[in-house]
Parts: C-alpha cells; sequence; structure tokens
C-alpha cells in the first residue's frame, strides 16, 4: 500500500502576523514554521497504517519553495519514507491540487491523506479538488480512518453528530483529531531524516485564474476605559456620546 | 598595552582567565544546525504532550509507575541514550548535542531531575568506568531506560565531605564477593531504580570504590519518600544496604578509585546541571512574560510599567549571558574529547579527560547558571504578585524547585571554592602561567595609568577593554592574596568567595560579549540591536560585580599603602563608560514583551 500525505509549511499558531509589499505578502521575518497541525495527524495515522501494514510506505509531499525543506524533513524524521517538493509557491488550492493530482497520476497511491485546512489560508478544499481530478471519492473531515482489504471505515464529523462511512480505495481524506495520536520524532528518525530521499519536481503549469489582490489585517482592538462600578451616570453618558450606541 | 598571552594554540581549562578569545573561537547557540533544532523540538514536545499537562499529578506521588513510566516513554523517544554510543544502543551525540537536550528537558520540573540523575549521576559511572562486560550488560538497557539507575554517594554524616562516608564493602572469604553495608542519603530516583552505583569503602580503605549494584542483589531497603521542599515528583530516599552481596566483579573500575569517579562524574552533572537550570529559567522568563502582559493594572498592561520592564530585562540578560558561556565551554569540551580521539585515546577516557579539562567552567556554570534560575524565579513571583504567592499559579512550582539547584552536585560554597582551588592547583603545577600575568598587573599597576583613547576600531573596543581590565582585577587581587596567605588562603573562605565571584563574571560577560560579537558578523550590526544592549547590560552588571568582590577582599586582607594602591588599581581596572541602562533595558524589555515568550 502506498499513501500520499500531503503537508503544508504554515507559521506556527503563535506568530505575529503582519505583511509587506503593500500588504500582498505575508512578512515571514522572525516566523517559525512547522507542519500544519491537521496534516500532523494525518501523517501520524498514515505511519500508524505504515506500521500495522507490511510492504506499506509513506510518501510526503509538499508543494512550495526550498525553505520548506526543513518542514518536510520533520516529517521523515516522524517516520515517513520518503519525500518530494513541488518546487513552487503555493498560490492557490486550485495550483496546489492540480500539482498534487499530477505527482499522484505519475505513482499511483492508494491513498490521499492530508489536513481538513491549512492553518495559515484556511481553504479547506485542497482534498475536494484533488478527489476529483484524479476522479477518487473524497472525504473531510475524517477523525477515525480504517483500512479494510480494499475498503476503509472512516467517521467524519458532521454538525452535532458524527457520520459513518465506507470508501473504496483509492480515496482522498482531508483529517483531524483525533484521527491519530500526535506523534513526537524519536531520536533516530531525526538522525535519519537527512539520509531519507527528498526529491524536488518542477511544477506542471497552471491558469488558475485567481489572483491575489490584497491581505487585510482586522483594526486593532480599542484601548479600554475603566469606569467605577457605581458610576452608572458616567457609563450612560459614555455610551450615548463616545460609543454612540444609545 | 595588552597582558594576555597570545592565542592560536588548543585552548585549556581556566585559561580565559589569561587568554584572549577571538569571538570566531568560540561556538554560539545561533549555530544549532537543523538537526539539533529538530531535537530541541522533539524535547519541547515531549514535555508539552507528557509532562507539562500532569505536574500535579507527578508531585502529588500518588502513583508511584507514573515517573517511571514517563522516563520510559522518553527512553522510547531516545532522549535516554543521547551520551551513549551507538555500539551500546545509543546516540553517541557530542557533547553540545546533549547541552541541548539537558537545557530543554530543564523545563521539566521534577520529570527533569529523574531523568537527568538516570542518564547522568546514574548512568555515566558505568559508561566511562566499566569494564566491557559492565557496559555491555548495563548500558543498553539504561539507555533505553529498561533499567532505571541512581548514583548513591551521600550519607546521613557525609555530603560535602563526600570521601568521609561509612558504607562498608567486606570481600567474602572466597572473594568472589563483597558485603555491603550502611546508609546512603538523598537518593533521586531511589524509589524505582533497578540499578544503584553505590560508593563504599572496602575494609578499612581511605578511599571510595564503586559498585554497580542491581535491586535484585537483596538486603536493600529503604525509607519512605523525602517530603520535600520542591521537585516533589523525584523519587528521592533513604537506601540501607543490609549485607547484599555483590559479585566482586561488578566493582567498578579500580579499588580505592570511587572517590575520583564521584568527583569526575560530578563534574560533568554540574555543566549539565547549569545549562537546564537556563531551560526552567527560559520556561519561567515565557510564562512571566505572558502574565505580564494580561494582567492589568491602572488601567493598562503591567507590562508596560518600567519597573516590571526592569526585571524582564534583567532575567533575559543573565541567561541569555549565562546560555553563552555555557554553550562555549560545550564546544570547549566537544573540542578537546576530538583531539584526545585524534590523538589515539579512547572514548571514554577522552570524555572524562575532555571533562577534566574543563572542570574550572563545569563548577563555574553550576554556579552560575542554577543562581540564575533562582534570580528568575524569584523575579517572576514578582511579577505574578499575589498570584505569585498563590500555591495554585505556576510561579510557585518553579520556586520552590529551583532552589535545589544550589544545593546538590555539590553546593554553590563547595564549587566556588573548587574553582579557585583547581586554579591555583593548575598555576602550581605548571600547566596554566597565571605568574607571567599576575606579575605583569603589578606592574602595570605602578606605572602611570594608560589615558590614550583606544586606537583599535571595530566592534566591543571598549568593552573588550573593560572586560580585559576585569580580569586583570581578579588576578591582581588573588595574586595579591595568595602571596599574603600562602598555603594558608584555604582557610580564608570568605576571601576566595570574593575571588570566585570575579572569576564567575568575568567568565560570563566575556562569554557574552563574544557571542555577539560572533552574531553581529554573521547577521551584521542591525539585526542584533536587542543582543548588543544584552551585551551592554551583563557586562556594567559583571564589572560592577566584580568590583565589589575585589573591594570586599582587599578591605579583608591589605593595610596601609597596599591598600591604598589596590584599591586605586581596582578602580582604574574597573572603570568603565557610563552607559544608559534604562534605555537599553526597555530595549530588550520591549523586545520580550513584544514576542510574549523568551525569543532568543
Ligand atoms: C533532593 C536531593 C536530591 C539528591 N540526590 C542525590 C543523589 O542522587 N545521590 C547522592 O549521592 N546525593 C544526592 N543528594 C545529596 C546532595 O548532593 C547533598 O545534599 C549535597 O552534596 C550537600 O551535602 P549535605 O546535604 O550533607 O550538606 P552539608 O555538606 O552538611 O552542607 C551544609 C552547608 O555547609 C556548607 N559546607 C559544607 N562543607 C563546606 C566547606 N568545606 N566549606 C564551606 N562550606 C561548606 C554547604 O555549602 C552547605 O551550605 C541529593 C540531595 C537532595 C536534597
Amino acid at each position: 500500500m502506498k499513501i500520499l500525505v500531503c503537508i503544508t509549511h504554515v507559521p506556527d499558531t503563535t506568530s505575529k502576523i503582519n505583511f509587506t509589499d503593500n500588504n500582498t505578502r505575508f512578512n515571514t521575518a522572525g516566523v517559525q514554521f512547522i507542519i500544519g497541525p491537521y496534516d500532523d495527524y494525518s501523517l501520524a495515522r498514515a505511519i500508524e497504517i505504515k506500521e500495522a501494514t507490511p510492504g506499506a510506505t509513506v510518501t510526503v509531499l509538499n508543494v512550495g519553495p526550498a525553505d520548506t525543506e526543513p518542514t518536510i524533513r520533520k516529517a521523515l524524521s516522524v517516520g515517513a519514507d520518503d519525500a518530494v517538493r513541488i518546487n513552487a509557491e503555493p498560490t492557490d488550492s486550485f495550483f496546489v491540487a492540480k500539482q498534487i493530482a499530477e505527482h499522484a497520476k505519475s505513482i499511483g497511491y492508494d491513498l490521499i491523506l492530508m489536513g481538513r485546512e491549512s492553518i495559515d489560508y484556511n481553504s479547506g478544499v485542497v482534498h475536494g479538488i484533488v478527489g476529483e481530478l484524479l476522479g477518487w471519492p473524497s472525504v473531510s473531515p475524517v477523525m477515525k480512518l480504517d483500512i479494510e482489504g480494499t475498503k476503509a471505515k472512516l467517521a467524519r464529523e458532521i454538525e452535532g453528530g458524527k457520520e459513518f462511512l465506507e470508501v473504496n480505495l483509492p480515496f482522498v481524506a482531508g483529517c483531524q483529531e483525533p484521527i491519530a495520536e500526535w506523534k513526537i520524532p524519536n531520536m533516530r528518525g531525526i538522525m535519519s531524516a537527512r539520509t531519507k530521499p527528498l526529491k524536488v519536481v518542477e511544477p506542471v503549469s497552471v491558469d488558475s485564474g485567481v489572483k491575489l489582490q490584497q491581505f487585510e489585517l482586522p483594526p486593532p482592538k480599542g484601548a479600554v476605559k475603566m469606569i467605577a462600578a457605581d458610576n452608572v451616570a458616567e457609563l450612560v453618558t459614555l455610551l450615548k456620546n463616545e460609543a454612540k450606541v444609545l | 598595552m595588552s597582558t594576555t598571552v597570545e592565542t592560536n594554540k588548543a585552548i585549556k581549562g581556566g585559561e580565559f582567565l589569561i587568554r584572549e578569545t577571538k569571538a570566531q573561537e568560540i561556538f554560539i547557540p545561533e549555530e544549532f544546525n537543523e538537526e539539533q533544532r529538530m531535537i530541541m523540538q522533539q524535547c519541547k514536545d515531549f514535555l508539552a504532550k507528557e509532562v507539562w499537562p500532569r505536574l500535579d499529578e507527578i508531585d502529588s506521588m500518588k502513583d508511584p509507575k507514573l515517573m517511571p513510566s514517563i522516563l520510559d516513554k522518553a527512553g522510547e523517544l531516545g532522549l535516554l541514550g543521547t551520551s551513549v554510543p551507538a555500539e551500546l544502543g545509543g546516540f553517541g551525540m557530542d557533547f553540545n548535542t546533549t547541552m541541548l537536550v539537558a537545557e530543554v528537558i530543564g523545563a521539566g520540573h521534577s520529570v527533569a531531575v529523574a531523568l537527568s540523575a538516570h542518564t547522568g549521576i546514574g548512568t555515566l559511572p558505568i559508561l566511562y568506568y566499566g569494564n566491557e562486560e559492565q557496559k555491555k550488560k548495563y548500558i543498553p538497557k539504561l539507555a533505553t531506560g529498561e533499567w532505571k539507575a541512581a548514583y548513591c554517594l551521600t550519607e546521613p554524616d557525609s555530603g560535602s565531605d563526600a570521601n568521609s562516608g561509612k558504607t562498608k564493602a567486606m570481600p567474602t572469604a572466597d572473594g568472589k564477593h563483597y558485603i555491603l553495608n550502611g546508609q546512603k542519603m538523598w537518593i533521586t530516583n531511589g524509589g524505582f531504580a533497578d540499578i544503584y552505583v553505590v560508593f563504599a569503602k572496602i575494609e578499612n580503605d581511605k578511599n571510595l570504590s564503586a559498585f554497580i549494584v542491581e535491586k535484585s542483589f537483596g538486603g536493600i531497603t529503604m525509607n519512605e519518600e523525602e517530603k520535600k521542599m520542591g521537585i516533589k515528583g523525584s523519587s528521592t530516599r533513604q537506601i540501607f544496604f543490609n549485607d547484599c552481596k555483590v559479585p566482586a566483579e561488578n566493582m567498578l573500575s579500580e579499588r580505592e578509585n570511587g572517590f575520583k569517579i564521584a568527583v569526575n562524574i560530578l563534574n560533568i552533572g554540574r555543566i549539565k546541571l547549569g545549562i537546564a537550570a537556563l531551560g526552567g529559567s527560559k520556561q519561567t522568563i515565557s510564562i512571566a512574560t505572558r502574565y505580564a502582559n494580561e494582567r492589568k493594572q491602572f488601567g493598562t498592561s503591567i507590562a508596560t510599567f518600567g519597573a516590571i520592564k526592569h526585571k524582564i530585562a534583567d532575567m533575559v540578560t543573565k541567561v541569555f549571558a549565562s546560555e553563552s558561556a555555557h554553550y562555549r565551554a560545550g564546544q570547549n569540551i566537544d573540542d578537546a574529547y576530538n583531539a584526545f580521539v585524534a590523538g589515539g585515546m579512547d572514548s571514554a577516557k577522552a570524555r572524562l579527560k575532555s571533562l577534566e579539562e574543563f572542570a574550572i567552567e563545569c563548577a563555574i556554570l553550576k554556579v552560575h547558571g542554577s543562581e540564575v534560575l533562582d534570580f528568575v524565579v524569584d523575579e517572576g513571583v514578582q511579577i505574578y504578585g499575589g498570584m505569585g504567592f498563590s500555591a495554585e499559579g505556576p510561579m510557585d512550582r518553579a520556586y520552590r524547585d529551583a532552589r535545589i539547584n544550589r544545593i546538590f552536585e555539590g553546593t554553590n560554597e563547595i564549587n566556588r571554592l573548587l574553582t579557585i582551588d583547581m586554579l591555583l592547583k593548575r598555576a602550581m603545577k605548571g600547566q596554566l602561567d597565571l605568574m607571567t600575568p599576575a606579575m605583569a598587573v603589578q606592574k602595570e599597576l605602578l606605572a602611570i595609568p594608560d589615558f590614550g583613547a583606544s586606537e583599535e576600531e571595530g566592534i566591543f573596543v571598549k568593552e573588550k577593554k573593560a572586560l580585559n581590565n576585569l580580569k586583570k582585577a581578579g588576578l591582581m587581587v588573588s595574586g595579591a592574596a595568595v602571596q599574603k596567605f600562602m598555603m594558608k588562603l584555604s582557610e580564608e573562605q570568605e576571601i576566595l568567595m570574593n575571588l570566585a565571584d570575579m572569576l564567575i563574571e568575568g567568565y560570563i560577560a566575556e562569554s557574552v560579549i563574544l557571542r555577539v560579537e560572533k552574531l553581529i558578523a554573521l547577521r551584521g550590526e542591525k539585526a542584533c540591536g536587542i543582543e548588543k544592549e544584552m551585551a551592554m547590560i551583563y557586562l556594567h552588571y559583571a564589572v560592577n560585580k566584580g568590583a565589589a568582590a575585589g573591594r570586599e577582599a582587599i578591605n579583608a586582607f591589605a593595610q596601609g599603602d597596599e591598600q591604598r594602591l589596590m584599591l586605586m588599581g581596582l578602580k582604574r581596572f574597573t572603570k568603565i563608560d557610563p552607559y544608559n541602562l534604562k534605555d537599553a533595558r526597555r530595549k530588550v524589555a520591549n523586545h520580550v514583551i513584544e514576542k510574549g515568550e523568551y525569543p532568543f
């Protein structure tokens, strides 16, 4: 069984977000990057399946420029066998999905896992588009995934409950916790990450018809004015004259 | 006019005092590679997943299996085998990488203590002094954590005076066993260890011998867990050996070599303890900074107050400076190890030799790291105000857990004494030429002071001069004290403490200046504004502390003209250009506050 896990290279959840170049580029200065947390869960599940399935392999894939390689090696350290980096800026979801699909066609996987969404731009549609491009079923957000021969049993989160599905392989899943226990790489994994194959592939050209115009940050929260608890008159005046909500 | 000797030879331990080290010669933490950063993250993830969510449970000691099970998890991740060579089931990492692991795990409270006792004082005596059979039998299982280890040196009547222990090992008539009898105290991991490294005297020997004792040998009983001020989740027991029968082949090294083993193993533990304390400090700074950002008084977050900024800046600066010295020494140790191995020495011996070479630095770092941690947790409590005093807030545990570090692995008093003692011994043995520079300083004292502006250009020119002068001040006061008391100097502990403080501050200040200089060379001056301010803050702190210690020492032993001359010399050697430290601290603090955590 050949499993492909697609990972994003995203800012650490505590990063301060700001933009440069007239609000068209995310400012990466001083930002620490991590594997997308949802991708991390899908990777952990893939490794569990690999460990339980003789002969199974896990390939990780990232669409990104060379500076994402430390993140890719992190995925290798967790236990993936090899990696592919498609050498392009991941400009939009269709572009990324198309790259993944083209690569998948060239190799032939039994299963493609990724996070339900990236935590930077949160589009949450790449798995769906990849499924469509390959003509495979795609399911998201998957919180439980068990392979049974040529089928898989999935549990999906839906509004107010769960949905249980059976899907034929191959398929695409957008994953989230608690699909697997989050995995910390062991020392052996870390030390072997550098020696595992990491193939760089040039992208296929795609015209996705989408072009980024600009980002906008939410306005900063205004200062808080403290009013003594017994001074209702002052509060009313302020609500009327300053906040103008009364 | 420089009294420091020339550079460009293999660096020796203690030599920093009389040698002008160049920035490019030292290793700085910013140079850690991707793999080392992955390891750092791995250790953080381990704490975040297995330790931090269960600190109360761990400290409650309700489940005696919890701590060993956490060590098992650390073992699965490979964290217990970092110092162990691959052929014995470990990862054979260089010393500085094992320091990095110790640093990050240092934020793990009781788990940090249990883990470091197992991998350090528990495992290393066997790894470095064991014969092939002993190593093959014990090390692989210790490296995975299948067996847990403890180190039994201290006794009720034998603490700092470790060689005075009363535990006896009597050979059996057939010579095949030793029968151990005695009582050990304060034994970390005692409650669950499978293997004890026990120090005892054979018959009426003067010196200790060391033994590998398996719990299964029998004749081992223990008291209940000690009730402690801090690190409450770390098992600490009194252990009794009652006719415990140990096979003769379980003696480590040679008869009466135990004290040496104990001392050398503690020496490694010292630098590791120092760096672990800095890991704890960083975590405390991050927590305290977040609180300062959130807590509002007088309508604004307390992080906007100058008094709080002052604290945050000092906490961060001391950690940054101390860290610079730790990894600098770590690299020195690695370099010395590589040189010994290249010269044909076997690996275990080379490890020991390289650490012994830098024993002065190790003692300095133990003292400094543990005192920085105490400073940081104290200010952490203060930033938290009343919540800092609450037993339910995070500062309570940080404050209590920090305290042990000034006590174990040799108390800070013992380590301060050791730094000067070792330095003087090396000078007496001719290993370190302190005399020439000390004489030069005396001559300089009588010469007309050099008022000319420095011709040199570059970064930190004046600061390096101040640093050099601080070292000269140390040489001047130590030289005079040695001349005054000769062999009786060891009875003047108060003065020795002053001398140690001068030495410590000189080493740390030099390390932070060299680190920032190297960083500027790597990243450019513009990118290192905050680091530069920290170097300035620390240098001023060090020079002032050095001046105060020097004055106290001089006033304790010199009189009349000699006293006047030396006080004048001290003043000259601890003169430092004025600098606006308030602004410097604000810059540093603002950066930390903006990042919301220890950011370097
Ligand atoms: C939680 C904990 C865990 C420990 N774990 C271990 C362990 O795993 N294995 C182990 O073997 N030991 C362990 N120890 C013991 C520890 O190493 C000793 O407590 C320490 O060495 C000090 O010895 P002591 O307690 O007897 O103090 P003492 O030696 O009685 O010292 C008391 C005071 O006198 C000072 N003093 C002593 N001698 C001198 C001197 N010559 N000059 C100036 N001042 C001096 C000391 O600095 C100290 O301030 C542990 C201790 C604790 C509290």
